[in-house]
């Protein structure tokens, strides 16, 4: 034991060293005392719940101020070091995306503390449980640990999904779970014949097995190249990608704001498995060339296409959230940090906004009654607010100066030109952007000022402090992202600079020890 | 063995896809049960066949590789759930729909 065991410096503090795995155990412990507290009512659940969300907040904060010193934070489970055992790390790339989801988690709890999570049972334990999943999904450093944690937050999302039922959910719900369990079936194929051909599971030395010459190249090939169908799966590549919109669009506001990361989830885990992993590898290093960038302009067209044609503001939001997804697939495919650089600050910017426009689009169609938010005119809103930050959202989303969509529209592109297929790309994203902005500009004016006499105005609508300040904090980022774009894109430099240093990763989760290996028939 | 072993994954396989893409909730669950058997089986594999040797280390003695089971009953345990999770989805589509096809419409 005392030879695997990981080397402590006893000068860190003890808590420090514990950080990294905070941002699980918070949500996973806040889901139990809520479950314990089922019976003094929905308000002690809601209590726990936002002061989960607002301490999982404050340890994000924490764990990006520590990742920020560049070193990478191993945190071995169990204390077995890696790869015997199952380790978390955190790097900036983890504690970014950490952030990101306990900031989202926060405006979507908010939001469904007023009232939506009355409408089925045991809302908050899933909420807290599929947070759990998400950030364990972003911090763990072990391929067969990020399938368990897909699998929490899958299985959270599914009843989450369901949650405030109906037939549209329910349906949409059954072919999102068969889907998904085909998902899972194909990642647990994929790491069986990784762990048969490389014996390990850890990422880091998974990268380390991949450079050995006495490996099954052509089976090694094939599993990553299965593992990254899974998280194409989850991120809604082109040919995966007809469930994102109806599911979706049938989720409830607040379930369909928190899911806007799980694409997300998909995105970083491709990225980190070809950067880390396959691209230092020869056997491997050519795994994404040639298809991945086409296919994710197609994600992006066919999300654009899909927009013009949808008929409500909770579709066309999914459909963005479909565009965003085909925009960042197209990182892993080029190596360069400058992209991925560019990536994060987009992607930052992206989740807030296409988050906000479905809570927009749920305040909306409460005003209209029947009408919903199905884009026909009716009654006036009396809700400037609304408006504004509907054109504050859908003004980044699209990429129009000065909102932080644009500069990472801007950024995106700029750090591509030097790349192959750098003329495509350009034409793509920036004829796609053209087209969200008729969806939006044309379909926005018809919720918001086009009046039918036929309806009378719309009763006055009371939104609590909660809901408000939801849209508030989601709406926010695509100007603060903008005023303090400078310190943000230089945060994401550094984290796309350490992450594509794949060498120091490994090197600080595997130590410098020879591992030593059985031989296998 | 593994011959048999494979043909065993293969079959489950085949007939766990030909049974998710039939048009019924029922066959679709049928199917992905039997497709959670062969991964499972497989993940079995992953660690080499070996007759009549036990997971532990020991001087010089014959050994069967341990991780692979318990990530075979992880993957058991969490299927399961799933399985159970989907059955639920599906007999509440029956009941709000009245026809468990997968693209059934709502009752009128």
């Amino acid at each position: 034991m005392s030879d695997w065991s990981p080397a402590h410096n006893t000068n860190e503090l003890i808590m420090t060293q514990h950080a990294t795995i905070l941002p699980i155990l918070i949500p996973f412990a806040a889901a139990l005392l809520q479950l314990a507290a089922k019976g003094y009512g929905i308000a002690a659940q809601r209590s726990i719940g936002l002061i989960s969300v607002l301490l999982g907040a404050a340890a994000a904060c924490w764990l990006v101020q520590l990742a920020d010193t560049g070193s990478v934070q191993v945190y071995a489970l169990g204390n077995w070091a890696a790869p015997f055992g199952i380790v978390l790390a955190l790097d900036r790339l983890a504690a970014m995306m950490v952030l990101l989801t306990a900031l989202l988690s926060g405006a979507a709890l908010l939001y469904a503390s007023d009232g939506f999570d009355e409408r089925g049972r045991h809302f908050h334990p899933l909420f807290q449980l599929q947070v759990v999943g998400l950030q364990g999904a972003f911090l763990t450093g072990d391929l067969f640990n990020l399938f368990v944690f897909f699998e929490v937050m899958l299985l959270a999302s599914y009843a989450l999904l369901a949650h405030g039922g109906g037939m549209a959910r329910t349906r949409s719900g059954l072919a999102y779970v068969a889907l998904n369990l085909a998902g899972s079936a194909l990642f647990l194929i994929a790491l069986g014949m990784l762990y048969g051909t490389l014996g390990t599971l850890n990422l880091a030395d998974v990268a380390q097995r991949l450079q050995s010459p006495d490996i099954d190249i052509a089976l090694a090939r094939l599993a990553c190249i299965l593992l990254v169908a899974v998280f194409a799966l989850k991120a809604a590549l082109l040919p995966l990608s007809f469930w994102l919109p109806h599911a979706y669009a049938a989720a409830g506001a607040p379930v369909a704001a928190l899911f806007v990361i799980m694409t997300k989830v998909g995105i970083v885990s491709i990225l980190r498995v070809q950067v880390i992993a396959f691209a230092p590898a020869t056997a491997t290093a050519d795994l994404l060339d040639g298809w991945l960038v086409p296919l994710a302009l197609a994600t992006v067209l066919f999300a654009a296409a899909g927009a013009l044609a949808a008929p409500r503001l909770r579709d066309l939001t999914a459909w963005l959230v479909l565009a965003s997804a085909g925009t960042l697939l197209l990182v892993p495919a080029l190596p360069q940090a400058m992209v991925t650089a560019a990536a994060l600050y987009y992607l930052m910017q992206s989740t807030f906004v296409a988050a906000a426009l479905f809570l927009l689009a749920a305040l909306v169609a409460e005003r209209r009654g029947e009408l919903s938010d199905l884009f026909q005119s009716g009654p006036r809103l009396h809700a400037p607010w609304l408006a504004l930050a509907f054109l504050l959202a859908a003004a980044s989303a699209v990429g129009l100066p000065p909102f932080a969509g644009f500069l990472g529209k801007l950024m995106l592109l700029q750090a591509v030109r030097d790349s192959a297929p750098a003329a495509a790309i350009w034409s793509v994203l920036l004829f796609a952007g053209l087209l969200l902005m008729l969806a939006l500009a044309k379909n926005g004016g018809r919720l918001f000022w086009e009046r039918s006499p036929d309806h009378p105005p719309a009763g006055a609508h009371r939104v609590g402090w909660r809901r408000a300040s939801a849209v508030a904090l989601l709406v926010s980022p695509a100007l603060l992202l903008t005023l303090f774009a400078q310190p943000v894109s230089d945060y994401a430099s550094r984290t796309a600079a350490q992450l594509h240093d794949s060498q120091a990763y490994v090197s600080a989760v595997l130590g410098t020890k020879e591992i030593k290996r059985e031989q296998r028939p | 063995m593994e011959a048999l072993f494979s043909a065993a994954i293969g079959i489950l396989t085949a007939c766990g896809i030909f049974l998710m893409l039939r048009p019924r909730t029922f066959s679709l669950v049928l199917g992905l049960t039997l497709l959670s058997y062969a991964v499972n089986l497989f993940l079995f594999a992953s660690g080499r066949l070996r007759m009549d040797a036990p997971p532990l280390i020991r001087d010089g003695a014959l050994y069967t590789d341990p991780l692979p089971q318990a990530l075979v009953l992880t993957a058991i345990v969490i299927g399961f759930g799933m399985t159970a999770y989907l059955v639920m989805l599906a007999l509440r589509a029956l009941a709000e729909s009245g026809d468990d096809s997968v693209d059934a419409k709502e009752k009128t």
